[in-house]
């Protein structure tokens, strides 16, 4: 702005030439991207439209056709239900598991590599690098590749799965940690050296108790995305809801019921996680609001900036 | 002194509980995960992962990332010799080329290199293995494979049957059966990747091809190279193009959706309760079919394609959107509102002037953020749909034998998606001057 002082306008009417002007640039720079960007929206969505099997202007109708008769045979047999829902349990339970499992050990490794790129925390502070870029690459692979490689290695199950949505947390939370690593307090960590602490000691005495319920917060958002993309990766062999629902809709027309009790077990299940733990997260992030006033007020103090 | 003595006495008993519940998270809550990883473990059968877990699978999938094998083979009825890379057609060496380091004539000399070489005779096929000796084994129609192999004990590398012999060493492969002799001779990095033997340019020097691009034959040669059979650079270039679209689109064309829809959904902008309530549940509906379901819908209406992992990803998002724009709304500040509408705007003018510019930061920097990571979800769901760089990555797992082909599209995604960070990075810090680097 220092060139605009410069040359300063003096008189009222140069002001306001300049002010239109500015506004006049500006309207037409915003008016230009925003025609870029429609003519890009259309041009994407016309080039989708032609490499797509079916076009667009032929399928909207049709979209709630399957729905539609998927709950119509569902509520034929509505009294099945029931039953089916407690069959698929043991399998939504398993999606469920992979998907605790993963977050559990993609928040271990995840608070590891956060810890490791984190400058202040670093055991060596020369890798720091290194461990950003670790975090970024393993946030970068989405979860089927690495799942799909391990299921041709350890064949169909669970494990694959776990391992694959395990590294993908890892990176995500690690760079997620990191950012809460930088907002702790370094005083707890020297107070604790200047002791004669070791580095796990520093690190689980000075540092995990500052940022404790931020990483839970960030783990449990974690956690609803992972029931998701367990329940995706079923879908391609890995065990889980999504098995048996690839399973229940290759029966085809007559059996849709039992592809509907999984819908409404998926639909219900992820409603119910979502809402428990925004619940919790809220009281993470914002501080219980009854009971333990003192610990909760220390908490809210700490991370509620 | 008595009155603090009874004061202090509870105060102390509740510091007491709150240091033994301390004490009791502190070792409680990492017992509980070992527990509970215990038990995943036992339950997962991670023991028994072990003996179903293919190690030839293993080694196949690794060796072949990194080096790929020439197939020579001997049709033993007709004496017919062809070579071929990986032993695809389309690796095929043309009709009366051989790769250097085979001599073809009345016997066809392959040198596999540190002195072992194989000679396919007219009848009898030979394996000079050094330090070992010579194997000669000789197919016939009536006796099977005859093999003659040295004195001594058979190494566990020989396999030796009636009808076949197989020899593995570190040089190459040799089988043997009654209709047909066959060697691999194994090389480091990707076969092929720039030409396919069937174009002139195939071996040529980057220096050699310059020379040719400046005399005129770049189009040619970019010709050969985009249409390279192997390893279709331009259906991969399409692919990963298709799968950044579906990000885009669906991306975007959920921020549209949502942006009106979240207006409906406040209370400071939509007074009717019971607008605002449903408005409010078909997100948290839309949101909580996943966009796994979203897809099998859209499936079944659009048939495979990036229209429909568009859609999907239009449709999952769009609940994601209407709720984080309708917080943001919510959270808009009146002061701004009133002064527009103290100079007289109508409605939209008070909308575009006093609401948009306090949420367009929230909303870009939401809106960039999706952007990237649903470029891995649009990996994901064309694996499902049919679609996109997903699509060619199951399609080449499938095959089990390509692996150089997966090595080479997850580095491909893994490129994109870094790539994706670091633009939608670089577009939020520009559009949103203050944003520092979070949400």
């Amino acid at each position: 702005m220092a060139d605009h002082t410069a040359q300063a306008p003096r008189t009222v009417a140069e002001i306001r030439d300049a002010y239109t002007d500015l506004t006049r640039r500006k309207r037409l720079y915003g008016g230009m991207l925003l025609v870029i960007f429609v003519a890009l929206m259309a041009a994407g969505f016309r080039t989708a439209d032609d490499r797509n099997a079916g076009s667009f202007i032929d399928g909207w109708h049709r979209m709630l056709d399957y729905p539609a008769e998927v709950l119509g045979e569902a509520a034929e047999k509505a009294a099945e239900l029931p039953g089916h829902i407690v069959h698929f349990a043991p399998a939504l339970f398993e999606t469920l598991n992979i998907a605790a499992a993963s977050t559990l050990i993609g928040a271990i490794f995840g608070t590891l590599l956060s810890l490791m790129s984190t400058r202040g925390m670093a055991l060596w502070p020369a890798l720091i690098p290194l461990f950003r870029r670790i975090a970024d690459i393993c946030r970068a692979i989405p979860e089927i590749v690495i799942a799909l490689v391990l299921i041709f290695l350890l064949g169909g199950g669970p494990v694959p799965a776990m391992i694959a949505i395990a590294i993908h947390t890892a990176g995500a939370l690690g760079k997620l940690f990191s950012e809460v690593n930088e907002n702790a307090s370094l005083k707890p960590v020297e107070g604790l050296s200047s002791v004669g602490a070791s580095w796990a000691q520093r690190m689980w005495l000075g540092v995990i108790p500052q940022v404790g319920p931020n990483y839970v917060s960030y783990a449990l958002l974690r956690f609803e995305i992972n029931i998701r993309a367990s329940a995706i990766l079923g879908f391609v062999g890995a065990g889980g809801i999504g098995y048996e629902l690839k399973n229940s809709m290759s029966w085809g027309q007559g059996r849709y019921d039992e592809a509907a009790a999984i819908f409404i077990l998926l639909f219900l299940t992820i409603v119910v996680v979502d809402q428990m733990s925004g619940a919790l997260r809220d009281r993470l992030t914002h501080g219980a609001r009854v009971g333990a006033q003192k610990t909760g007020g220390r908490q809210a103090a700490k991370t509620g900036a | 002194m008595t009155t603090m003595d009874l004061n202090t006495a509870p105060l102390k008993g509740q510091m007491d509980r709150l240091f033994l519940k301390k004490r009791l998270m502190n070792f409680g809550i990492p017992a509980v995960i070992l527990a509970y990883l215990t038990y995943i473990f036992f339950a997962f059968d991670v023991p028994g992962l072990w003996e179903r877990a293919s190690m030839e699978n293993a080694r196949t999938l690794v060796s072949d990332t990194y080096s790929y094998k020439t197939h020579v083979t001997r049709d033993n009825r007709d004496g017919t010799v062809s070579y071929s890379v990986e032993g695809e057609r389309k690796g095929e060496y043309p009709e009366g080329v051989a790769p250097a380091w085979v001599t073809p004539g009345e016997t066809t000399v392959i040198d596999l290199e540190d002195g072992h070489v194989v000679r396919f005779g007219p009848e009898t096929v030979e394996y000079d293995i050094p330090g070992y000796g010579l194997v000669t084994a000789t197919p016939t129609q009536g006796q099977g494979v005859v093999t003659t192999l040295p004195a001594g004990e058979v190494p566990e590398w020989i396999n030796v049957s009636k009808n076949r012999l197989a020899i593995t060493t570190d040089a190459g492969r040799l089988t043997v059966t009654r209709n047909r002799a066959e060697v691999f001779r194994y090389f480091l990095g990707w076969e092929l990747f720039f030409f396919t033997l069937d174009s002139p340019y195939h071996g040529m020097g980057p220096v050699e091809l310059l020379s040719h691009a400046v005399s005129g034959e770049a189009g040619a040669i970019w010709q050969d190279f985009w249409t390279n059979k192997m390893w279709r650079h331009s259906d991969v270039a399409w692919a990963i193009g298709e799968t950044i679209l579906m990000a885009f689109l669906g991306t975007f064309g959920a921020g549209l959706v949502a942006l009106p829809l979240a207006f409906l959904g406040t209370r400071n902008f939509m007074p009717v309760r019971v607008v605002r309530f449903v408005t409010r549940r078909l997100f948290d509906f839309v949101r909580g079919v996943d966009s796994l379901i979203w897809t099998v819908i859209l499936a079944r209406a659009f048939g495979p394609g990036p229209l429909t992992g568009a859609l999907a990803i239009l449709i999952t998002d769009t609940g994601t959107f209407g709720k984080i724009f309708s917080e943001a709304l919510e959270n808009v500040d009146e002061k701004q509102i009133e002064g527009i509408t103290s100079t007289g705007a109508k409605p939209v003018q008070r909308y575009r002037f006093g609401v948009i510019p306090q949420i367009t930061p929230v909303l870009l920097s939401q809106l960039l953020y999706f952007l990237e990571s649903n470029t891995r979800s649009a990996t994901i769901i064309g694996a499902i749909t049919g679609g996109g760089i997903g699509l060619l990555l199951t399609q080449a797992i499938i095959t089990q034998k390509d692996w150089e082909e997966v090595a080479y599209y997850i580095v491909l995604i893994v490129l994109m998606v870094m790539l994706m960070d670091w633009f939608s990075g670089w577009l939020r810090k520009r559009l949103i001057k203050g944003d520092e680097g979070g949400h």
